[in-house]
């Protein structure tokens, strides 16, 4: 691009003194090895408009704060360095910086929305410290800070910027020739070229390249082929595209939903919808639950008013090939799941959970053969999955409390990331309908909302339901815009709804318009969409893509005509941008034009209910059998060993403090945390968080998840029980009541086309049923994501496949019916007894002791859920009554770790005798006292003064007096007359908090 | 009875538990978007006290606060003057204060508005950070801060690193509009050290007022931390407090007392009914000295 045209100007703003971006950059390269210095870090905005040298300056006064900054308009900086490396966005990436610098502009000078393009990138003046940086270096160095799927850069030397005077001027602006027309597409062809064309796509007719993964089967497009016959004609692509959409496995969860072995009904039928309708039904009046498994999220009763709504989604596929717009794009995604919730619920919460390698692994693994494409290391993974729900979440304004993360490296292809949004709602609204219940009407106008539509996102519902390899197209990639869905979200949830201005509302996710359009659709029959009338991010766009796009922050509403003008004053004062793109009906048709020419015609029953029924075979995995090889302390007064040993457990990736990842999440806004993520003065990780959702009322919600992957080795059937059994536990612990409690599933697995593996997932999914009908807590609401295995080369060329644990997340969430009344682990009060409840047994396998040992064991802890239920209702009461001081659920690390991270937690030392602790079989090592993860488990501390009421309420259960919360720091644990650790709360802090202190 | 408005729009997103806090403390509160006041459907002068909540106005982009600012500059500048003229308050925390300070509101020395003077850049971890915080409250000019010792609150933010030229340190300092500084839980100075001093702020400064006392900005949030719950010390306190046979009061005082300072000086000053005569008891800046319109201030680091 040549300088000087009067259109074109670029405003770098520097700061005065050396930024805290510019110190990041420089240490984060310096660890890296660079010897470099950062000399500034400027922000650039191009933009492309015609304005007066006065409105320029003017202009760029608003764009910096003299106190700190400098601003320099079409002028190169004159500072001395070797190289600077410019950053920015490739063309139709999302910027939103841009986009607020265009905002800022239009109100500046009152012009029309769109009107003036920015874009925004960022310079690093950089400058050798040891050795002279050569232009490969600081290629590298490029690589190490962007994407290069999404991101461009461009480096001068100091001599060439001298000659050009500065960077080149660059406008990353979509230029597409035009879209290609429709075209019908040939199914008349052999079976092999059929299952090409679901594999890799459509041929299309302008350059001859497959436009990407329909994920189709072979029995999937004979039947679409039965259908195009009996209709005499053949689909034309866009029908083709949106058929694929709507029948994805990530859609229609085809998995879940077919015949599995003799489970006619299949496994979601069966074992998790059947699990909730037997609770409701023995619930009877008591039953909580308000709206499952038929919408956006699940919902249960809060109070006489209010309903909250849970929902947990994953981002796997698009998160390992740009963590930060997968991840951010999953929160925000998931948010809409809230808002798009029966008539829309306010996001009250977001929670996360990340499965990633370990980021001390640098190990790279290819895509491509040849050393090519590589993949993200996990270090580099997890700062961007951290980052995108960062920024997502906290720019949304909704308070993240609970989460986890878990290395293991089984996730190091790709990642796993857990997202979820609790929402509240009136149970009824003003015009008295109930509000889980919408019902778009014939008649209604079609309405999308928020976001425009763009080349982002195609292909993503497809996408992730196939394998990851080096085909996986970069179009998926998204990254979301927190600040317009925000926008739309207060406009929708704060004021629309309430003003009773739509019938219906559902958010534009997987699929795109295709999905929404048709699913409102079902509630009334039919529509017509007329495609030219959606509005685009820039011209050129085919129509297939149009209809199919992921465009983030979009909804779709129902909006009858005596509505539709309140309704568009009220999003237009709102700046939230709304089109009527055509209308509902009850015709039985899906129908979409393109200038009158109609180019979709498809049956609505065919469209949802034509996939083929299939029958799925599975077969038993082969779960270890290989018995552990452990050399055991057995030094009787090794207590240099076994205090060395607890430290290093202390310190291991999945029992260390991850408060870098909860810190920098607002968990404060909206004023409705009471148990935070970070519990007691020593700020340990809580695996439980409760809220109080309404500034008016102590009512509270309880929150946690959990996943315990390494069990998928040893028992699918037993780590789905943990799962439930752990989830309810931390909750308990928490204050929760069992009885009004619910869950929610989500099954991560891999090569679900492998019958082993589908045997893993009968299991499990067996296993949710047993133990979510024996806890008497149903489930509200699921999601699975089948695919995550990682198919490439490692090093040397080999081809490798990377497949993940097959991971089941459990989420728990209960009503509690006072804040006050809510309870933390931490140790408070010297003196205080500490007792030990529910029986430890020989069940190491699977545990993080056994992983620190580099084995899995064979033995998975047993929940017996009859009793547990029982001690979990008397738990709950001992907690209201005020019995007890402090209370832990014995997770991961077992009993030991539990009573160090009670210690840290509360900064106050303890005694305790583990030869009283209940034991569930003789003659067990001292370690596996100490680490086994045996279930239903609980530490707390009481009270001197309550020692004689705790100890009746607990008669019926295993409860032993262990020891003594000390006045000092000592942590002491003995075995009988023997002192087996003798360390401080100061190094049990030092050793949990070590890993990841730099982070 | 005080009115309060809350602005809210475009990510501003403390505004509900904005307007509980002044209703708590006794005035009426409205939540009212920033577009509602551009088209005059709303209108400024009707309300007492105007709160710039917490939030990610603009996504933070190109620097926190300085976009929503910008709108208000550009829109609503003279309504904001007037307001500022007849004697009433501006309150602004977290996001809210960043836009105050784009807005040039402090240090508000002899009426001049408009000029920026301060800065709230990046934290020194240039990271958005979310804890909680002590901070000890030393202006004897801030009609939100009577009474107030010290107060146990959160930040939460990415820019919140206060900053200005040592010139304007003093004037805040010999002025006395250092409103908030952070400290540890017996009120001693942070001393810049982290995580007391969260950000890295120039002289542990949390909060500001302006020259007149009844503009304030501050960084932690007091709006998120009225209930005794939501204390991260309110499991221990509790236990404490039951074995000293007492119970813990539902409202943390000292956070809710900044609204209630605020409350109580409208009913005092009666503001509305009763402006002109109290003028230079209550400080109030004769209109005719207060800049009219936002001084174009980037002069200085310009180069064009």
């Amino acid at each position: 691009m040549e300088k000087g045209k009067d259109n074109i100007f670029r405003i770098e703003i520097d700061s005065r003194e050396k930024s805290a971006e510019s110190e990041k950059f420089e240490k984060k390269l310096n660890r890296l090895g660079y010897e470099v210095e950062v000399i500034q870090t400027s922000k650039v905005y191009t933009i492309s408009h015609s304005f007066s040298k006065d409105q320029v300056k003017k202009i760029s006064g608003s764009l910096y704060n003299p106190v700190v900054e400098t601003a320099r308009v079409d002028e190169p900086l004159s500072f001395d360095f070797d190289y600077a490396l410019e950053t920015g966005y490739l063309p139709g990436v999302t910027d939103n910086v841009a986009g607020t610098v265009s905002e800022i502009i239009e109100d500046l000078f009152n012009l029309k929305k769109g009107i003036c393009k920015a874009f925004s990138s960022t310079i690093i003046f950089l400058r050798s410290k040891g050795r002279k940086l050569q232009r490969d270096d600081i290629e590298k160095i490029a690589h190490e800070l962007i994407n290069t799927l999404i991101e461009r850069y461009h480096i001068k030397s100091r001599k060439e910027y001298i000659n050009d005077l500065g960077m080149d001027y660059v406008l990353p602006a979509v230029r597409l020739e035009h879209g290609s027309d429709v075209s019908d597409v040939d199914l008349e062809i052999s079976d092999a070229d059929l299952a090409e064309l679901g594999k890799k796509g459509i041929v299309d007719p302008d350059t001859g390249a497959r436009r990407g993964p329909l994920a189709l089967s072979l029995d999937y497009l004979r039947s679409i082929r039965d259908y195009f016959r009996k209709q005499g004609r053949s689909p034309t692509d866009i029908e083709l595209e949106s058929i694929a959409q709507t029948w994805s496995e990530h859609c229609k969860h085809t998995i879940f939903s077919a015949g599995m072995d003799e489970i006619k009904e299949g496994i979601f039928n069966r074992y998790i919808k059947g699990a909730t309708e037997d609770i409701r039904k023995r619930l009877g009046k008591d039953d909580f639950c308000i709206s499952v498994f038929k919408d956006n999220s699940g919902s249960i009763v809060f109070d006489d008013e209010y309903m909250i709504s849970d929902k947990a989604e994953t981002h796997n596929s698009p998160s390992a090939l740009d963590p930060f717009g997968g991840a951010i794009t999953g929160i925000v995604g998931v948010n809409r799941d809230t808002i798009g919730f029966g008539m829309g619920a306010l996001p009250i919460a977001n929670k996360y959970g990340y499965c990633v390698g370990r980021p001390e692994d640098h190990d790279i693994v290819y895509r491509g053969k040849g050393m090519t494409n590589p993949s993200l290391q996990p270090k580099r993974l997890l700062d961007g999955i951290v980052h995108g729900v960062n920024s997502g979440g906290n720019c949304s304004g909704i308070p993240t409390h609970t989460g986890f993360v878990f290395f293991d490296d089984h996730y190091k292809g790709k990642p796993l990331v857990f997202v979820g949004t609790i929402g509240i709602m009136p149970r009824v609204l003003p015009n008295k309908r109930p509000a889980h219940i919408k019902k778009a009407q014939p008649g209604d106008n079609i309405v999308v909302i928020g976001g425009r539509v763009g080349k982002d996102g195609i292909h993503g519902a497809t996408f992730s339901s196939e394998a990851m390899d080096s085909g996986s197209p970069a179009t998926a990639v998204q990254i979301g815009d927190p600040i317009t869905q925000k926008k739309l979200s207060d406009a929708v949830v704060k004021e629309a709804r309430d003003r009773g201005l739509y019938n219906s509302n559902t958010d534009n996710g997987a699929g795109g318009l295709s999905c929404s359009v048709a699913e409102m659709a079902q509630e009334c029959g039919g529509f017509i969409v007329d495609i030219e009338k959606i509005p685009l991010k820039y011209p050129g766009l085919s129509p297939w893509e149009i209809w199919i796009s992921e465009s983030q922050e979009r909804m779709t509403l129902s909006v009858p005509d005596d509505k539709i003008e309140e309704f568009n004053e009220l999003m237009e004062s709102r700046g939230v941008e709304s089109t009527t793109i055509g209308r509902f009906n009850d015709s039985n048709r899906g129908i979409v034009k393109l200038r009158g020419r109609t180019i979709l015609d498809l049956d609505m029953e065919f469209l949802h209910d034509g996939l083929p029924k299939t029958t799925l075979t599975t077969e038993g995995y082969p779960y270890n059998k290989t018995l552990p090889r452990i050399s055991w302390i057995d030094t009787e007064d090794d207590m240099h060993k076994h205090t060395g040993l607890l430290l290093r457990l202390l310190s291991s990736h999945n029992i260390c403090s991850y408060e870098f990842i909860s810190k920098q999440y607002d968990h404060e806004v909206q004023h409705n945390s009471v148990i935070k993520p970070l519990v007691g003065k020593g700020r340990v990780n809580s695996p439980a968080q409760v809220i109080r959702p309404l500034l008016t009322s102590t009512r509270g919600v309880v929150l946690s998840q959990v996943i315990l992957p390494r069990l998928s080795e040893i028992s699918c059937y037993d780590m789905a029980a943990c799962a439930i059994d752990s989830a309810i536990r931390n909750s308990v612990a928490a204050g929760a009541d069992i009885k009004h409690l619910a869950l929610l599933d989500n099954f991560c697995w891999c090569s679900s086309d492998d019958r082993k593996r589908l045997g893993q997932l009968k299991d499990a999914a067996g296993g949710c049923y047993d133990f979510a009908t024996a806890f008497m807590t149903p489930f509200i609401s699921g999601k699975d994501s089948m695919y995550n295995d990682f198919k490439g080369f490692d090093k040397d060329d080999n081809p490798i496949k990377i497949s993940v644990h097959p991971t089941l997340m459990i989420s728990s969430i209960g009503v509690i019916s006072d804040v006050n009344e809510t309870m933390t682990f931490e140790l408070k009060v010297p003196g205080d007894i500490i007792y030990a409840i529910g029986k430890t047994g020989d069940e190491c396998g699977g545990s993080e002791f056994y992983n620190l040992m580099g084995e899995i064991g064979t033995k998975a802890p047993k929940v017996i859920p009859e009793s547990a239920r029982k001690l979990y209702i008397t738990m709950h009461k001992a907690i209201k009554a005020g019995a007890v001081s402090s209370c832990a659920s014995v997770g991961p690390g077992g009993l030991l770790v539990w009573l160090a991270k009670m210690a840290i937690s509360g900064r106050l030392g303890c005694a305790a005798d583990f030869k009283k602790i209940p034991l569930g079989c003789a003659d067990m090592p001292l370690e596996k006292i100490f680490y086994s993860e045996s279930q239903s488990r609980f530490i707390v501390s009481v009270e001197p003064k309550k020692k004689q009421e705790f100890e009746k309420m607990m008669e019926d259960f295993d409860a032993s007096e262990i020891g003594e919360v000390s006045d000092d720091d000592s942590f002491t644990i003995s075995f009988g007359d023997r002192t087996i650790i003798k360390t401080t709360v100061n190094e049990l802090e030092e050793s949990y908090k070590r890993r990841f202190k730099e982070f | 009875m005080a009115k309060a408005i809350i602005m809210s729009g475009y990510g501003i997103n403390s505004e509900k538990e904005s307007a509980f806090a002044f209703e708590k403390a006794g005035a009426v509160a409205e939540i009212v978007h920033i577009n509602d006041l551009i088209s005059k459907k709303k209108a400024l002068s009707d309300y007492d006290i105007l709160m710039f909540p917490g939030g990610f106005s603009y996504g933070d982009d190109t620097g926190s606060g300085q976009a929503f600012a910008g709108k208000v500059k550009n829109n609503l500048w003279d309504d904001l003057m007037s307001f500022i003229g007849s004697g009433k308050l501006i309150l602004g925390v977290c996001n809210g204060f960043q836009i105050m300070v784009h807005l040039g509101l402090f240090p508000g020395i002899g009426g001049a508005y408009g000029t920026r003077s301060h800065a709230l850049m990046s934290n020194c971890s240039a990271r958005f950070e979310c804890r909680d915080v002590f901070i000890k409250g030393n202006s004897k000019g801030c009609v939100f801060t009577k009474g107030i010792t010290t107060a146990h609150l959160p930040v939460c933010h990415g820019e919140g690193r206060f900053y200005c030229k040592d010139e304007t340190l003093e004037q805040l300092k010999k002025n006395s509009q250092i409103v908030f500084t952070y400290c540890d839980s017996e009120g001693r100075d942070a001393a810049g050290a982290y995580p007391k001093n969260p950000n890295g702020s120039l002289a542990d400064i949390a909060g500001i007022c302006d020259r007149t006392g009844r503009i304030m900005g501050m960084m932690p949030h007091p709006e998120r931390a009225l209930f005794t719950t939501s204390l991260p010390d309110f499991h221990l306190n509790r236990e404490l407090a039951r074995r000293a046979g007492s119970t813990l009061p539902e409202f943390v005082e000292d956070n809710l007392l900044i609204f209630k300072n605020a409350v109580e000086y409208i009913d005092k000053n009666c503001i509305k009914e009763n402006r002109s005569k109290d003028k230079e008891k209550s400080g109030i800046m004769p209109e005719e000295k207060l800049g009219k319109k936002p001084q174009d201030d980037s002069a200085s680091g310009e180069k064009i």
